[in-house]
């Protein structure tokens, strides 16, 4: 069985895994990170979304055993110190959930997004997170949320 | 859903993954981004006995600028390909219609090479580049071997590639000045699959269309060139008068379009003809 050497949110891990075992389980079942859900299992949704190496990925489409040597990001990796990273805060002051269920990926795909495009119009936005599914909101909150957090994102880096 | 078992294999070298192929027998098949491969396997649609995954051959990663051509690596992403100055200054057809590839997380990860040697025909890569001519080069234990794209794709996910034998990318010809490009792709969902899409490549001169390339996207078993098109619209005005639709009415012909649960056959015939329409006009920059 391959072993693998993973850092997930900041933590490194080394686990032997089947080659079949998908990321998406890897991370949940193995690792506990239950806060990465797993959506349609189609590809479809993006709501098991995950940053590897900084980029967005959906883990349900990557082997654990692809993910060697790399790190990644899960929503559970974002807060530093109790406090939340401003996309999740955004998300919570323009009410850019209901359910919740595609929040996670939603959040990641957003921040990805802005590493390209840090001040990003609305359409950008939409183009933006096109792999990503809501089916509460119909995405006008979290597009208000995205350009908000786009914002706050930019004064503390700045 | 969990994929049925297989054996893993990563080599780091072309010529490592080439002798793990040729051992591992006509069952095993290459990852490359894997995002047309895991889901099938995740529905377990494919058995493969050995997964040889070439995600970190590094030879088959990048793009290199020739005099005729442009050389794009099997594992260049398709998300350095939209990004690649080289492939939007000499072949904008490829960086235009990559970019409408699924969404974002799956363009991380897709390559180049994966779409093409998956020979999916309502993939967007195989009918640009049936569009654009391109030679596909493979490479065996026996040496690379140079497949015409109008001979590479031979069946629904066929492509033509013997066991044993590794797409490592494509030369992707500069057609020079006086071409325009566009891709037209029609979906149900921003990030669903064509369910008809047209590359049109068009040479004009003094308001005159002298020569122009479309080939459909999801209109039968692999990707087609619309040949009648490409007669039709020779010499015709490029304008908005008419004659570029009265071409594009012939875009079904010989087509066998497929009917599933998102279109019906004479549904995509009727797409291609439109669809063609609206990408010549914009090959046209009209």
């Amino acid at each position: 069985m391959p072993r693998i050497t993973v850092k997930v949110d900041g933590i490194s891990y080394e686990e032997d895994v089947e080659p079949r075992m998908l990321l998406v389980h890897f991370l949940r079942d193995r690792l506990g990170k239950t806060g990465t859900p797993i959506g349609c299992d189609t590809s479809n949704c993006g709501s098991c979304t995950v940053l590897m190496d900084g980029k967005s990925v959906k883990s349900c489409s990557v082997l654990a055993v692809q993910a060697d040597e790399s790190e990644i990001v899960t929503i559970e990796g974002l807060s530093s110190d109790g406090n939340w990273h401003p996309m999740q805060r955004a998300f919570h002051e323009e009410h850019a959930l209901q359910c919740g269920y595609c929040t996670p990926g939603m959040i990641l795909a957003a921040i990805d997004l802005l590493k390209d495009d840090p001040d990003p119009s609305d359409d950008a936005i939409r183009q933006g997170l096109e792999g990503n599914l809501c089916r509460c909101t119909g995405y006008c909150n979290i597009v208000r949320a995205v350009r908000r957090g786009a914002g706050e994102m930019g004064v503390t880096t700045r | 859903m969990i994929p049925a078992s297989f054996d893993y294999s990563r080599p780091s070298s072309l010529d490592e993954a080439l002798a793990v192929l040729g051992d591992a027998g006509e069952e095993a098949k290459v990852l490359a981004g894997g995002q047309s491969l895991l889901p099938l396997l995740r529905l377990r649609l494919a058995y493969p006995t050995t997964l040889v995954d070439v995600g970190r051959v590094a030879e088959l990663r990048g793009i290199a600028d020739h005099a005729d051509h442009v050389f794009i690596g099997a594992m260049t992403t398709h998300h350095e390909v939209i990004r690649s100055p080289v492939v939007n200054e000499h072949c904008p057809l490829v960086a235009l219609a990559t970019a409408t590839v699924a969404d974002p997380a799956v363009r991380h990860r897709g390559t180049f090479g994966g779409s093409l040697a998956h020979a999916d025909p309502a993939g967007d890569l195989p009918s640009v580049a049936l569009a654009l001519d391109m030679d596909l080069v493979a490479r065996s234990s026996l040496g690379d071997r140079i497949i015409p794209a109008a001979e590479f794709f031979v069946d629904y996910l066929e492509p033509a590639l013997e066991p044993g034998e590794i797409l490592v990318g494509a030369r992707v010809p500069k057609l020079g000045p006086g071409w325009g490009f566009h891709y037209e792709k029609f979906h149900r969902t921003a990030q669903a699959w064509a369910t008809v899409g047209v590359a049109a490549a068009v040479r004009r001169s003094n308001g005159t269309v002298e020569e122009a390339r479309v080939a459909l996207t999801n209109m039968g078993p692999t990707p087609v060139r619309a040949v009648t098109v490409e007669a039709a619209v020779r010499g015709v005005a490029a304008d908005r008068n008419g004659s570029l639709r009265e071409a594009a009415e012939q875009a079904a012909e010989g087509a066998d379009p497929p009917g599933d649960l998102h279109a019906q056959p004479d549904y995509r015939a009727h797409l291609a003809r439109v669809l063609t329409h609206r990408a010549l006009l914009a090959a046209c920059a009209v």
